[in-house]
């Protein structure tokens, strides 16, 4: 795996903000919510790849996080500015990430992943509980004067934060820990990497981004309950969006997140009734033909490239 | 010698389910030597080594390394303190490059080196090993030989107090092993304490300054190396023969 260098990183952040003039040129709400759900994703899958990239642990609990924030908006938002709001969320959020990476990051292969995909149930089902017996409601509004383009463009924000985060420590010490957890537990403890310690590090930061963006994505929604906030559909779609992608390099979700995410927006469009199937098939065909995503696919063509100009 | 000694274990133990596959295992390791742990296939050599670097906990027993008591620590503790070891099956992460490999020996601990420098001593090392023109290859894409070369540059670059190998010349061709054997006699010469599990017995009478024997889990005879290897019962526990130490 090749260190991302200064220079995309500098491409990246620009290409991020021509993106963030789409609103100036197209007044169409059309065309401004696909660039919404884009961003999201894009933000989502990021964030997942920054944890699950480098230790290869597959969770499915970004919607936990994702509905947590949700929730700290609809909750709070009335009460409170809203970028206190966002910091309640993110701390909320974190503690969880905290609390939830020492009970299970000892874990490993398909135990984390069936127990991220259980405590989502489990915060969905409490949530639940709570508003149906103690505050009687199930769904809640949420009406705050925030617009479309405000939301867009703290997505995109948060995006760039997401980035610059990854980059930072894929160049650290603490990337390098990452990858040899991701590699070698024992040969990771036999060279004094904290692992534990690394692997929650991670984990909380990579969390408290996608409670964020819960949190922001609240406003847009509207009306918010359960099963709308903590739909497991949305883990799968962040993780194989950013499996197509390659979680192993930091743009690398990027390039599943775009083209899945239109993807999806027209099948459940076209064929609302078999959007679930259809779900399965691209999952199914994706970890079949392409196991290390485009970015590891393109990576390996170029080395192959490589290898034969030399010879 | 006592209070020289760098590594003392003492009664050690571990069983996993009926099996006692370390039973009661005692040895100590002075500053400065080469002490060769022998032993048939299934003696409880490698536990014994994972006992020593924390990698499992033992159910009885204490280890004291260099004055201390190490038997509960984590794993990556003892590594900071200056045990390293290598491992039978050679373990280099694959994905990433020599380089790195050996900068990951560096970087970590409270002595950790980063940065310039850390890529500056871990080049030296992969030129020591004869990789220097490996450093930006994979691991994973290097020759068995080399994976074991990469693998003691990591192990060597905190530079360790103590290295465990464990079997590290075994599959070495003749000449390769001859260069193996003179390269950890250096490391010897240069002041490192070495614990090494070893079939090869040229290279345990090249180099082991002293040799503990186990068969079954237990410590059956110890002493100079050239003793120990006329003796009877190590032959006899070679060899396949009931033993009934």
């Amino acid at each position: 795996m090749k260190l991302p260098q200064k220079r995309s990183l500098l491409l990246t952040l620009a290409a991020l903000a021509a993106a963030a003039t789409l609103p100036v040129f197209s007044g169409n709400d059309y065309y401004l919510g696909l660039a919404i759900n884009l961003a999201q994703y894009s933000l989502m899958a990021t964030a997942w790849a920054l944890f699950s990239g480098p230790t290869r642990y597959v969770s499915l609990a970004s919607v936990a996080f994702y509905g947590i924030g949700a929730y700290a908006v609809a909750v709070l938002g009335d009460t409170l500015p809203l970028p206190l709001v966002f910091g309640v969320a993110v701390a909320v959020g974190a503690l969880l990430a905290l609390l939830i990476g020492m009970a299970t990051l000892r874990l490993s292969g398909i135990y984390f992943v069936i127990f991220t995909f259980g405590l989502a149930e489990l915060v969905r089902q409490v949530v639940t509980w709570y508003e149906v017996n103690i505050t009687k409601t199930l769904g809640r509004y949420v009406f705050l004067d925030v617009t479309s383009q405000q939301i867009y463009w703290q997505l995109l924000a948060l995006l760039a934060a997401v980035f610059a985060f990854s980059w930072w420590v894929q160049r650290s010490r603490l990337g390098l820990a990452l990858r040899v957890i991701g590699e070698d537990e024992t040969v990771a403890r036999h060279v004094g990497i904290h692992v534990t310690r690394a692997k929650l590090l991670l984990f909380v930061a990579s969390s408290a981004f996608i409670t964020l963006a819960g949190a922001v994505m609240a406003p847009r929604w509207t009306y918010i309950d359960p099963a709308i906030s903590f739909n497991s559909v949305i883990s799968f779609q962040v993780v194989i969006m950013a499996l197509l992608g390659g979680a192993g390099s930091l743009f690398g979700p990027l390039a599943g997140a775009i083209p899945l995410s239109l993807l999806f927006e027209f099948l459940s469009a076209r064929f609302p009734n078999h959007f679930s199937i259809l779900l399965g098939a691209v999952f199914m065909v994706i970890v079949y033909f392409v196991p290390n995503g485009v970015a590891g696919a393109v990576g390996d063509w170029l080395a192959r490239r490589r290898k034969e100009k030399r010879a | 010698m006592n209070h020289q000694a760098l590594l003392r274990v003492q009664g050690l133990s571990r069983s996993f389910g009926g099996l006692r596959a370390v039973d009661d295992l005692s040895f100590e390791i002075a500053q400065g030597e080469i002490l060769g742990l022998l032993g048939p296939n299934g003696s409880g050599k490698t536990t014994a080594m994972n006992l020593i670097s924390c990698a499992l906990v033992a159910d009885v027993g204490t280890i004291e390394f260099d004055g201390e008591p190490v038997q509960h620590l984590p794993a990556f503790r003892l590594a900071h303190r200056g045990l390293a070891r290598s491992f039978q099956l050679v373990r280099v992460p694959a994905h990433l490059t020599c380089l790195e490999n050996v900068i990951s020996g560096l970087a970590f601990g409270p002595r950790g080196v980063w940065g310039a420098a850390a890529r500056e001593r871990a080049s030296a090392l992969l030129a020591r090993m004869g990789l220097a023109d490996k450093a930006d290859a994979l691991a994973g894409e290097l020759t068995y030989i080399d994976q074991k070369r990469l693998e003691l540059a990591r192990a060597l670059a905190p530079q360790p107090k103590l290295l465990l190998l464990d079997e590290w010349l075994a599959g070495l061709n003749p000449t390769e092993l001859v260069d193996g054997i003179a390269l950890v006699r250096q490391l010897r010469d240069d002041g490192l304490t070495i614990l090494m599990v070893e079939h090869v017995m040229e290279a345990i009478r090249a180099l082991c300054n002293r040799c503990v024997v186990m068969n079954a889990g237990r410590k059956i005879s110890e002493g100079p190396t050239a003793e120990v290897l006329v003796n009877a019962e190590v032959l006899t526990a070679y060899l396949g023969g009931a033993v009934n130490a």
